[in-house]
């Protein structure tokens, strides 16, 4: 079973509001003090990866990401973590692709890589948080796609997958090949790698392509905006001013905050 | 004959999310001087279609045995064919729309964008506003190809006015080819109550700081109970287990639009932020005075909630007696 997971290196998305800037030219965060990092939905699907193969044995798992040069070190972390090989297609162009240009990419990617059963992605990245590059790229491969999966085991020479709904979950039967976007469950929460991968994983082999080694149209891919554009970007303004519930004693305290609480709920 | 088309799945009714999306398509179309069409897919179309009928111009019935129950592939052949002229394509945001939505863009070789809580059409472009940057920024988007299709935060949307003349009802000219790669085996509901979370008028939730399962089921909940609140939980809680994952609240989890969202050890992380930002009134008790939560609060209590919640069910119970 050949698997390939694709990962995002965004913006840290825990930076608080406060530190929070966007540059009102180039339309996207500034990155500040900020730290890059694996967007979590994409570490989530390399540990959904990692523990199925752990579980079926024979499975090889390639790590793929598109982005700037930066992003070597999620795919140096992906290695740290276990994946078996990684893939960077640098991204010269606009720096926040549509996702149809992204899927466009990863598409051509995986086909030169060739013979995947299962690939797995993040449900929707916590920056620019699109939640479409799974089902376009399960396009561009024309393979089905099954969203939301949180989990993959095998049933004979079939894939079980259970995903989350709005209400629950579902679980479905399929035959590789496969799209799966994975979304955070209890049971794929990313593992920490150990320090000796960690410094393994600086010294393993990495593949760097350009958009040129993939005989896609490159201008079209290095434009990033065929599909949609981003044309205004904004911090929105909300100003909520806090009143801070006091009392001498514990008792009047909660007195207080019950009796607003009340107010509110008695109004509904 | 270029229609706004609007798609929704019959499996939650005409609930508050449907009725959103169809003001929200019923507004585009009349901006724009468009027919609105809307398609219904799934069991009980049928059964729906009157109630629809009265919002738009023409209701198109598609519940054939094969896509009576939600499947992605065979669903998708079938709204592709369904969708195929139409100008404009809005979906809701539930699960099944989402998973569609990229897909339908792609085979009509048109632009998806999703999350959208505003969507307007100038000299033909479509134009989406959404959160991104976990809510912290909103972003103003142009879709390039046509159709637009586009998910909407429905709930956010005002309903439709009923017409004097209903629509016309016909059934889907179809040809479905069932698509049996992936098919669903089980299905299972976890709800947490009978109403949905996203229609609850009153919400007790609980962070990392709860500490754990049992004061989830117990100190929170009787407080749940007293206020008549639905429970919900950030997604630090839903990957440690402590509750089920439908609880999970942000900006990947339920978007909820309360009167009160009393929000307990939770230390406001800007993607669970992201799931309350049409919160009426939040509150909040905390034992850091500086957790960003308090920056969003109409008022809050700097305390630990293990202390104050059976002093505040105390009073709670007197007053309602």
């Amino acid at each position: 079973m050949n698997i390939l997971v694709c990962l995002k290196q965004i913006l840290d998305p825990e930076v608080p509001a406060r530190d929070f800037r966007v540059d009102s030219t180039k339309l996207e965060a500034e990155q500040g003090a900020a730290n890059l990092v694996t967007n979590i939905f994409c570490e989530n699907a390399l540990e959904t990866a990692l523990q199925f193969r752990d579980r079926v044995g024979n499975a090889k798992i390639a790590a793929l990401s598109y982005g700037p040069a930066t992003a070597e070190d999620t795919l140096r972390k992906a290695l740290a973590m276990k994946a078996d090989t990684a893939t960077l297609v640098i991204n010269d162009g606009n720096s926040k692709p549509d996702p149809y240009t992204v899927a466009v990419v990863l598409a051509a990617a995986a086909k030169k890589l060739g013979g995947f059963d299962l690939i797995l992605l993040g449900r929707e990245a916590g920056d620019w948080g699109a939640g479409q590059t799974g089902g376009l790229l399960a396009e561009e491969l024309g393979v089905p796609c099954i969203s939301f999966a949180e989990s993959i085991e095998t049933a004979g020479s079939k894939l079980r997958i259970r995903r989350q709904t709005d209400w629950g979950y579902e679980v479905f039967e399929a035959e590789p090949p496969l799209v799966l976007t994975i979304t955070n469950h209890e049971h794929n929460v990313p593992r920490i790698p150990k320090v000796r991968d960690v410094m393994a994983s600086g010294r393993q082999p990495l593949t760097k392509w350009t958009i040129r080694d993939l005989g896609i149209d490159a201008e079209a891919a290095r434009g990033g905006n065929a599909y949609y554009e981003v044309v205004e970007l904004a911090i929105p303004q909300r100003e909520t001013k806090c009143e801070f519930i006091s009392g001498d004693t514990p008792e009047e305290l909660a007195e207080a905050f019950a009796n607003r609480l009340a107010q509110i709920a008695g109004a509904v | 004959m270029n229609d706004i088309v609007m798609c929704l799945f019959t499996s939650d009714g005409f609930d508050k999310s449907a009725q959103g999306l169809t003001g929200a398509a019923r507004r585009l179309a009349e901006q724009n001087g468009a027919q609105l069409r809307a398609i219904l897919l799934g069991a009980g179309a049928g059964e729906l279609a009157s109630e629809l009928a009265r919002f738009v111009d023409k209701v198109v019935v598609a519940e054939q045995p094969e896509i009576a129950e939600y499947s992605p592939e065979t669903c998708l052949n079938a709204l592709a064919q369904l969708t195929k002229d139409a100008r404009v394509v809005l979906l809701s945001n539930d699960s099944y729309s989402q998973e569609i939505a990229p897909r339908l863009a792609h085979r009509l070789h048109g632009s998806a964008v999703g999350d959208g809580v505003g969507v307007d059409m100038h000299n033909g472009v479509v134009r989406v506003t959404r959160q991104v940057y976990g809510g912290k920024a909103e972003a103003l988007i142009e879709l390039k190809r046509s159709p637009a299709v586009v998910w909407l935060r429905s709930r956010s949307f005002e309903p439709a006015l009923a017409r004097a003349v209903a629509g016309e009802i016909i059934p889907a000219a179809v040809d479905i080819k069932p698509d049996t790669r992936t098919r669903i085996v089980e299905r299972k509901r976890e709800d947490s109550g009978t109403a949905r979370l996203e229609d609850a008028r009153i919400i007790v939730a609980g962070g990392r700081g709860i500490g754990g399962p049992e004061p989830f089921s117990q100190e929170l909940q009787s407080l749940a109970d007293l206020l008549g609140a639905q429970m919900a939980a950030t997604r630090a809680a839903c990957d440690a287990g402590w509750v089920p994952a439908t609880w999970q609240v942000g900006q990947t989890g339920k978007k909820v639009a309360p009167e009160l969202y009393l929000a307990i050890a939770i230390s406001g992380a800007s993607q669970h932020l992201a799931g309350i930002s049409e919160a009426k009134n939040i509150a909040a008790i905390n034992t850091d005075a500086e957790a960003p939560i308090f920056k969003h609060c109409r008022f809050g209590v700097v305390a630990d909630y293990r202390k104050l919640l059976p002093l505040i069910r105390e009073r709670l119970g007197a007053l309602c007696t």
